[in-house]
């Protein structure tokens, strides 16, 4: 794929230009697009083989299903399970996965080929051409389809052996609710000037879809909660692919995508390029900010207070679910049975709230390295060229930065837990210690960014590699028949459960060590090597 | 000749900002116009509304006979831009960026022979990625491909910046050569010597208003000559003519600013008091724009 093949000619109207800015987008995008499809299509396709591998008779499947819907937890993270054939725990475990990846994959390149070329001031060249008004964003649309019909193509493709119509039901309901989301950021595009903001919006529309659709999961056991269905996220798997699939549910999905679209064209042609519907407003004329630390708290505590909101009412609503949630069972027989073996309501509320809190810990994972990394984004666009040409050390710069990375993250993690243990109401010392035990490990994927960044400039985006590696281990490894020691390799999977009857404290200790020596070298890295991008 | 650009009274505010406030301008076809003024003026703002980016609040905009707005499609297949800050993809080369803006007008590939010729006398490696280029040489990118373009009008906003006096020169010969070629070119630029050596007219626009408009003959004609004169005697009102600023006495020498329009009547009272030696300087460039930059104008 060339940028030099024949040309195309350009038809007049507003998506004149569309073939060249998607071959453009398609270019740019060359190594990331089949990374992600990859990624995504093949991880929900390899599910066949390593829970055909973990559950081979029926008999298991049968078992796996049946204790898989007496407990909570697993619905929050998972939904229930309709169909107990390989397909059908394969839609299970992976489909809510592979939705929201596709999501947060589709809304990445949709404001990266939108937004961001107008806040970098490149589309003001581009539309010089003949481009019409609509053609960037049908371009990155265009762009966000072909990643997602490849995810949809290698999701059936992958699975056909189980069934090709429950295949073709996932992969369309995987890769449609990437189209949604992808939908979603274009219209927030059309909101702000500032792409970190556009991405921030719509993934925050994303983690409040996956909140509903977890809450309606874990307070029903049948699927059918009125909160499922508002969620997007939800819809992925009342397509209940395996399981008699509900074919027009697809309908739902695809006209969430077209209603967002064709709002987001209606405002993308009547704007100015580079403008938004929430323009900026002017600032301070005099400045206050007198240090680096300041300066990165200025600059980073939007993002703070976004996170913290969220992660605030995410604790909530988690923390209000865990009672009820863990006593529905479902009509099944077996797995009352099993509900009961599992050490009852008292347990089962123990394990989700626990659950619960390493999901939140493996997300402020994601904020931590996002933190760390705007140092190395400073670095690369040259603005930390200016403050290190001061009397600034590199370490001072830095450390304005990383102080925020890592008390920000404490400060999340310690929302979330206050969420937690406010909405539920018993036992507030294990529940407040079940989030903020999370630290370490989110210290140590912090401390992996600044080492990274600190040492090896141009790999430091590999952190978010990391961080995405352990949420994908929490959340789908133990049905990936890995080897343990790929298992082990995410921090997360060494702490303490918390609230529970057992806990070591020497892994605590151990990670936090870990995080301050990968810091340590990091730093130093960043004191020998060449400043620039 | 027809027009090739023609603007009146243009008005477009960001908020509580009018970047523009009533401005006016007109470049005729195949002239080399260049557009003036101080930093924050409104030049961007309108060349922006020119390429259709922005909508303007109020007044009219003709760009080639055609509405900036509705038909910008249409026009851009006959323009090429050139900011005065160009930011490039990462991962992309230097010529692929130069092929794209050329595709992006819809006429296919660039003559290759003029391509490759413009290349070579910018001095640009088209093979290295976005990152690599510094501030220079990405202005050479957008500069290539602008030259390399077969199009009516060229807008170039602060084209030069960053550029070495050597590849100034190679500027200068491509905007001659394109006039020659009867391309109309509108030239943004801060730097005076550039814009004596290429245009015909300039306007220059402050507070978003067109302040001041004709060939550079004309505009000096409205500006100041200094003298510096010996005198025989006595200065005697010289001092309070009309046109006379600045005056200032140290013994025998006087030393003043005069109107140009004016200078005639106030030599005439000069040559009264008895001249000695008499040194009369033409307005530079400089001075010329410095007045039009700092003073309060009377509309």
């Amino acid at each position: 794929m060339t940028l030099a093949g024949t040309a195309v000619p350009a038809r007049s109207g507003p998506l004149a230009g569309t073939g060249v800015l998607t071959r453009l987008a398609l270019r740019r995008d060359r190594l990331t697009l089949p990374v992600w499809a990859l990624v995504t299509g093949g991880l929900v396709a390899s599910g066949a083989g390593s829970l055909g591998g973990l559950y081979s008779t029926a008999a298991e499947r049968a078992g796996l299903a049946a204790s898989m819907t007496a407990n909570s937890s697993m619905r929050a993270l998972y939904g229930p399970v309709f169909g107990d054939s390989l397909g059908g725990l394969v839609a299970w475990r992976f489909g809510t996965f592979g939705a929201v990846l596709a999501a947060v994959a589709s809304l990445i390149v949709v404001v990266r080929h939108t937004r961001e070329e107008e806040e970098t001031g490149r589309q003001e060249m581009l539309s010089a051409g003949a481009v019409g008004r609509r053609a960037p964003l049908t371009a990155a649309l265009l762009t966000a389809l072909v990643l997602n019909t490849a995810v949809a193509l290698l999701v059936t493709a992958g699975l056909a052996g189980q069934g090709a119509a429950g295949a073709l039901a996932l992969g369309l309901a995987i890769g449609g609710t990437g189209m949604v989301f992808a939908a979603t950021a274009a219209l927030a595009a059309q909101f702000t000037e500032s792409a970190r903001l556009a991405k921030g919006l719509s993934a925050a529309v994303l983690g409040l879809a996956f909140a509903l659709r977890a809450a309606g999961d874990s307070g029903r056991a049948d699927g059918d909660s009125v909160l499922t269905w508002l969620s997007p996220v939800g819809w992925a798997e009342h397509v209940r692919a395996f399981a008699g699939e509900r074919w027009w549910v697809l309908l739902l999905i695809l006209a969430a995508a077209l209603a967002q679209t064709a709002a987001a064209y209606v405002l993308t042609a009547r704007r100015d390029v580079g403008a938004s519907f929430f323009p900026t407003r002017p600032g301070p004329a005099e400045g206050r900010l007198a240090t680096a630390g300041a300066l990165a708290w200025r600059l980073q505590r939007g993002t703070l207070l976004g996170w913290s909101l969220g992660f605030l009412l995410g604790g909530l609503v988690f923390g209000g679910m865990a009672e009820g949630a863990a006593g529905i069972v479902g009509d099944n027989e077996r797995a009352r049975e099993i509900f009961e073996r599992m050490g009852g309501q008292s347990a089962l509320t123990d394990a989700f709230l626990a659950t619960m809190a390493s999901l939140l810990g493996m997300l402020a994972a994601l904020y931590a390295v996002g933190s760390v990394l705007r140092a190395h984004g400073e670095e690369t666009s040259g603005r930390a060229e200016p403050l290190l040409a001061g009397s600034l050390g590199r370490l001072r710069w830095a450390a304005g930065h990383l102080v925020i990375a890592f008390g920000g993250s404490a400060l999340i993690l310690l929302l979330g837990g206050l969420g937690l243990t406010l909405a539920y109401g018993h036992e507030p010392g294990p529940v407040l210690g079940a989030a903020l035990v999370q630290l370490p490990a989110v210290w140590t994927l912090a401390g992996l960014a600044v080492l990274l960044w600190g040492a090896a400039p141009k790999t430091a985006t590999a952190a978010w590699g990391a961080a995405g590696l352990c949420l994908a281990l929490g959340w789908i490894g133990p049905a990936l028949d890995l080897p343990q020691t790929v298992l082990d390799a995410s921090p997360f999977g060494h702490l303490p459960r918390l609230p529970g009857p057992d806990v070591v404290w020497t892994p605590v200790l151990v990670l936090t060590a870990l995080a301050a020596a990968l810091t340590a070298a990091g730093l130093a890295g960043l004191r020998r090597r060449d400043i620039g991008g | 000749m027809t027009k090739a650009i023609s603007v009146s009274g243009l008005h477009k505010s960001f908020g509580r900002t009018h970047a523009l406030a009533g401005l006016d301008l007109t470049v005729e076809a195949g002239e080399v116009h260049g557009f003036l003024g101080p930093n924050g003026a409104g030049k961007s703002t309108a060349i922006r509304v020119l390429l259709g980016l922005l909508r303007p609040d109020s007044g009219a905009a003709r760009l080639l006979g055609r509405d900036p707005w509705r038909d910008a499609v249409e026009l851009h297949r006959r323009i090429a831009y050139v900011p005065g800050d160009v930011t490039l993809w990462r991962n992309l080369s230097g010529g692929e960026v130069i092929d794209l803006y050329g595709r992006l007008r819809g006429s296919g590939r660039l003559d290759g022979a003029r391509r490759a010729e413009l290349i070579e006398r910018f001095e640009l490696d088209p093979t290295k990625k976005g990152r690599t280029y510094s501030k220079g040489n990405r202005q050479k990118v957008a500069l290539v491909a602008a030259f390399a373009a077969d199009v009516d009008l060229l807008v170039l906003d602060e084209p030069t910046s960053g550029l070495d006096p050597l590849m100034e020169e190679v500027f200068q010969s491509c905007v001659e050569e394109a006039r020659d070629r009867g391309r109309t070119v509108l030239l943004s630029s801060h730097i005076l010597s550039e814009v004596e050596a290429l245009c015909d007219r300039i306007s220059i626009v402050r507070k978003g208003r067109t302040v001041e408009s004709g060939s550079l003959a004309q505009l000096r004609h409205l500006t100041r000559t200094s003298v510096t004169a010996e005198l025989a005697g006595p200065p005697d009102s010289l001092a309070h003519l009309p046109g006379v600023h600045g005056f200032d006495v140290r013994g025998a020498r006087v030393k003043f600013q005069v109107d140009t329009d004016k200078l005639d009547a106030v030599l005439r009272s000069l040559t009264a008091s008895g001249v000695r030696s008499l040194t009369s300087t033409p307005p530079t460039l400089e001075e010329l724009f410095l007045r039009h930059y700092t003073d309060e104008v009377a509309s």
